[in-house]
């Protein structure tokens, strides 16, 4: 079979079309930053971040909701991190490889997929009412924890199950024991890795709108205490424009939520350099 | 004549259902190096595994047969294999550094063992560096991670992180595998040391390293073991062709 087009044409025409599908990708990506920034930059001043709002968010600042989220980010961390590093060491290095096994590794997968809105709703229902924590961080917080955990369960099994074969042998030749073994040597081995997998997680959970707007509230108050209702920023934009309150204000807060964003992810890059020379080259 | 260390007797090793040692039969005697030699496959391994029950961790291992360290049955239910890897350490083929500082690799041993007294431990730091040779090269780097040090390095780590439990015997996979000849001959004059007061068992593929190293050779092949003897008599006058065979070079 003859092809009516050579083999260096063809050649030439995958490069050209993955080099313009590249490029649309990250002038997407350029267009969007570009436009939310300089929509938002003629608000963006000092007193905008730390102030308070007023009239709803048309005026003044959006430092609640900045407290807000960083609250509701906190107790979703101390949360999934014990919970899910737990769960990811019990499936990597104690669960015999068998039904059980496969049914909690579903089990997670099958979290991993719920949508956030029905996460929301169920935190409504079970945390909100139930549990009767209000619209709170705590609320929030746990909502937001059922997000992460299939993320955190998940990243942390694979970063124990990446941590050589040859360090556990080396340490059980060593006369240790099992659990001397995982907690001294492979967990640790892990730790960059996983941290840098949990905080990208948080990056996601951060904009998480639908799983917040049913627990944690929307007052635009700073808390006092984590029983207290707060508006995290994601929310507290969405209401700024689907509100017609100010998209100035909307924009700028949007501006902020990117920020925090990015250095959270620039964070987990750089623990990732940090910690990348220690892993051993196995 | 030095007393019987570790003796095992028709040992049996499947994985699964396919079996990779027939009826082994062999003395390793006290302070004495005993070398294990054939083609790759043969069991070299998977034999050296047993004795500080290593292949425990391998899923559809099964042994029969007796093997015994000091007259008590390794594979015994009263054995307790984490006990007995203090005194049988092991030093793998590959270089197997922990991710942390050298001064924390080597004091690994003797804290999961529960010592806590900081001068201790500096002492057997200092010792076992100077046990393996590697004091004059890292004496003033022990902050440093052990994982920046050359692989030759690296392998006399994981020997002075072994000495530092003060094991009996020391089993060696392939030490040399992965290294240069230079850090090959360090290992190979570092094992002649450790003989005084070590039992050592060593797998090489180096015929030359077995002659240099051991009083005791041992010549497996497709799981069973052929000829076993004073390596001298070993090299020089195997009672089997296919032992002469394998050391001349002329197969597998
Ligand atoms: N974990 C395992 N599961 C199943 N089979 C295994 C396992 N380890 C080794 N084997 C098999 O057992 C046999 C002996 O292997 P072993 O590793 O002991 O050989 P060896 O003599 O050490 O070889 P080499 O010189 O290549 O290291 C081989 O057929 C190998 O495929
Ligand atoms: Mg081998």
């Amino acid at each position: 079979m003859t092809s009516l087009i050579s083999p260096a044409t063809s050649d030439k025409a995958a490069k050209v079309m993955l080099w313009v599908s590249a490029s649309i990708a990250i002038l997407t990506l350029l267009f969007i930053l570009g436009y939310i920034v300089v929509q938002g930059l003629p608000v963006l001043t000092l007193s905008f971040l730390l102030e308070s709002p007023r009239l709803s968010g048309a005026e003044g600042g959006i430092l609640p909701a900045i407290v807000g989220t960083f609250c509701l980010m906190l107790v979703a961390l101390l949360s999934a991190v014990p919970i899910g590093i737990g769960a990811a060491i019990y499936l990597a290095e104690y669960a015999p490889v068998g039904v059980v096994t496969r049914i909690i590794s579903f089990g997670v997968e099958c979290l991993a997929g719920i949508p956030s809105i029905v996460i929301g709703l169920f935190g409504y229902a079970f945390l909100v009412i139930y549990l009767g924590f209000g619209f709170s961080i705590i609320s929030g917080g746990l909502a937001l924890m059922f997000m992460i955990l299939p993320w955190v369960v998940r990243v942390s099994e694979e970063s124990l199950k990446a941590v050589p074969g040859g360090l556990r042998e080396g340490s059980f030749a060593l006369g240790a024991t099992k659990w001397q073994t995982v907690s001294r040597v492979v967990l640790p081995s892990a730790v960059p890795s996983i941290t840098t997998g949990v905080i990208l997680g948080v990056g996601k959970a951060i904009g998480e709108t639908a799983v917040i707007m049913f627990t944690a509230g929307s007052s635009l108050l700073m808390p006092t205490s984590f029983f207290d209702p707060v508006r995290a920023l994601p929310y507290h934009l969405y209401i700024l424009a689907s509100e017609g309150i100010s998209d100035p204000m909307a924009y700028g807060s949007s501006v902020v939520l990117l920020v925090m964003v990015l250095v959270i992810n620039l964070a987990a890059v750089a623990i990732q350099r940090h910690y990348g020379r220690h892993h051993v080259r196995n | 004549m030095s007393e019987i260390e570790i003796e095992s007797r028709n040992l049996d090793l499947w994985y699964g259902s396919a079996q990779a040692l027939k009826k082994i039969s062999m003395a390793m005697p006290e302070k004495k190096v005993t070398a294990i030699i054939g083609p790759s496959g043969c069991g070299k391994s998977t034999f050296i595994r047993c004795i500080n029950r290593m292949n425990d961790l391998v899923k559809g291992c099964r042994i029969t047969g007796e093997l015994l360290f000091e007259g008590a049955d390794i594979y015994g239910n009263d054995m307790d294999a984490v006990e007995l890897r203090k005194k049988i350490g092991m030093v793998f083929q590959k270089p197997n550094p922990f991710p942390m500082s050298i001064y924390d690799n080597i004091a690994y041993g003797p804290r999961v063992h529960g010592l806590r007294n900081k001068e201790e431990l500096d002492r057997i730091v200092e010792e076992s560096l100077k046990a393996s040779a590697l004091w004059d090269e890292v004496g003033d780097l022990l902050d440093q991670s052990a994982v920046d040090l050359s692989g030759g390095q690296q392998q006399r780590l994981c020997i002075a992180r072994t000495l530092a439990v003060k094991p009996k015997v020391i089993l060696f996979d392939e030490p040399c595998s992965a290294l240069d000849p230079i850090s090959t001959a360090k290992i190979e004059d570092l094992i002649n040391m450790l003989k005084h007061d070590y039992t050592i068992v060593i797998v090489t593929h180096n015929m030359q390293q077995a002659a240099r190293v051991s009083d005791h050779t041992a010549f497996f092949l497709l799981g069973e073991l052929v000829e076993f003897g004073k390596t001298k008599q070993i090299f020089e006058l195997p009672d089997k062709k296919s032992t002469e065979d394998y050391i001349t070079g002329r197969f597998g």
